[in-house]
């Protein structure tokens, strides 16, 4: 579903991604594990084309994605749930959820999409006229998997879903991630918690400055030394 | 009865900075710039009116259309050609590009018009109101100016609040990457915002040049910078804030014109300026602004 090829990546001088590749089949959960500053982020901004790429090819469905303008890309059915949640404060739960609708058009539809996310997510239904800014943080979470929901999205980019959370709502978050796969989404998750993201994921690569180090079938990467010592903290 | 006519006065001139004030705080919300040329997209507003009534002779409402049409074009114009090319520049490249572009109205209408002061001719044919058996005349321009003012107020604020594109609007202003991850083009709301500050700006100058009634090349320079003062006393990037602010100003310029000095109105306003940037930076409906990491 989306191949992505010797893909390179600069700030300025700084080469920030250095010839990754790596492949998600429909209906997986992929994670991408790595530390801090691994370049996680980078990629997946790189995918929904807020960066541009040095070199490389991402290709969804066939399609370079590269080549596409990043505003165009959401409709092709790839959401993404940026890091930090960037929900929009100044607007209400439910305008949030209609921002994620945007390209599309068909009202009727669009409404029963917000049912459904209201289903996953019954607390934005109670919130749904209240400011986005004053939500809590695992409740901003909760919106930004929503609004990517609203675009109806065959893939969804996962940025540190868990970051900040408390534990009770990190074990929430991955639930529901792993719910939205079940029902057909496919998921690419870039975590900092390689526990959860590895124990939910069905395959997963390790990326170290740049670089993918390691990859393999989750479970195997769960039991793999180097891995253990370095992210799962054992 | 004097000071309550004086007020009206200010509340006139007030409403005009207010309708400039708003072409400049959407667009500082949404790009992050200060479109320093608006208020010259004000003086070419009038000499299209000028143009249409004055020169070729043909109805008012024509001049007022064709000023609006003008205008809108002229905003995206100038936004196209002199502001998109800068969009990752620094500010200051900016802000010197928007002098140019003024500076380039401005030239342009020398040219064209010459430099003696035009006479307009209103665009309203009212009667004036009198009330307390005529002690107090409030203009027709007057009139139609408070109704225009309060009318956009309400018409853009539904139309931010309720419509798409006004959502897409404040996505943008608050967060432009989120925005994009919408699926929301960013330089098409930014060319939408140009164009609805711009088209306000042709209003703004109907009403303007019609109560001074006169018009020169550099007409619009002056009451664009009170309404960028107005849009910063306000609150710059709020839309209740360019309104508070430039009828405040005006108010306070056409009372101190009547009672301090007509020839310190003008430093009276600026003074303001610098005690407002002073006391409170974001002006009183301004929201503070964190970068975020």
């Amino acid at each position: 579903m989306l191949e992505v090829k010797d893909l390179q990546v600069f700030y300025g001088v700084i080469q920030a991604i250095k010839n990754i590749s790596f492949k998600v089949n429909e209906g997986e959960i992929i994670a991408l594990i790595g530390a801090n500053g691994a370049g996680k982020t980078t990629i997946l901004q790189t995918i929904s084309g807020l960066i541009t790429p040095k070199q490389g090819e991402i290709l969804y469905n066939g399609t370079d994605l590269k080549k596409i303008p990043a505003y165009k890309i959401v409709a092709m059915g790839v959401a993404h749930v940026p890091e930090g949640r960037r929900v929009f404060s100044q607007l209400t739960v439910y305008e949030n959820l209609l921002m994620g609708a945007y390209t599309r058009n068909d009202k009727k539809d669009i409404e029963e999409t917000l049912r459904q996310v209201y289903k996953r997510f019954p607390r934005l239904e109670e919130r749904k006229n209240q400011m986005a800014g004053t939500l809590s943080g695992g409740e901003q979470q909760m919106l930004a998997m929503g609004r990517a929901l609203m675009s109806k999205p065959k893939i969804i980019l996962m940025d540190e879903p868990s970051m900040g959370l408390s534990p009770i709502l990190v074990e929430e978050v991955f639930d529901i991630i792993q719910s939205i796969n079940k029902s057909g989404t496919t998921v690419l998750l870039v975590e900092q918690n390689a526990k959860k993201a590895l124990s939910i994921a069905h395959r997963a690569y390790v990326i170290e400055t740049g670089k993918i180090v390691l990859e393999g079938d989750a479970k195997e990467l769960m039991n793999n030394e180097s891995v253990k010592k370095a992210y799962l903290g054992e | 009865m004097r000071f309550l006519s004086y007020l009206i006065e200010g509340i006139r001139l007030g409403s005009v900075y207010s309708i400039i004030a708003l072409g400049y705080t959407m667009v500082y919300g949404i790009a992050k710039m200060l479109n320093f040329a608006h208020g010259d997209v004000i003086m070419v507003g009038g000499f299209v009116v000028f143009t249409v009534m004055s020169i070729w002779g043909q109805s008012p409402i024509l001049a007022v259309i064709a000023a609006v049409i003008v205008c809108t074009l002229l905003g995206v114009t100038i936004e196209r050609i002199a502001y998109r090319p800068l969009r990752k520049a620094t500010s200051l490249a900016v802000l010197i590009t928007a002098i140019g572009v003024s500076y380039l109205l401005q030239n342009l209408a020398l040219l064209i018009f010459g430099a003696n002061i035009k006479s307009f001719t209103s665009v309203f044919n009212l009667e004036p109101i009198r009330l307390a058996e005529g002690e107090i005349s409030i203009s027709g321009e007057t009139v139609v100016t408070i109704i225009a003012c309060i009318v956009i107020m309400i018409g853009l604020t539904t139309f931010i609040k309720r419509s798409k594109t006004g959502r897409a609007m404040i996505a943008v202003s608050e967060d432009k990457d989120a925005a994009v991850l919408m699926g929301v083009n960013v330089n098409k709301t930014i060319a939408t915002t140009f164009a609805i500050g711009s088209a306000l700006a042709a209003v703004a100058s109907v009403l303007q040049f019609s109560s001074i009634p006169s018009i020169s090349a550099t007409s619009g320079a002056m009451p664009g910078i009170k309404a960028f003062i107005a849009a910063v006393f306000g609150g710059i990037g709020s839309i209740p804030g360019a309104m508070i602010g430039g009828i405040l100003l005006g108010v306070i310029e056409i009372l101190g014109r009547r009672y301090i000095s007509m020839e310190l109105s003008d430093a009276i306003v600026f003074l303001i300026l610098i005690l407002v940037l002073l006391v409170k930076p974001t002006g009183i409906l301004g929201k503070k602004y964190h970068e975020k990491v």
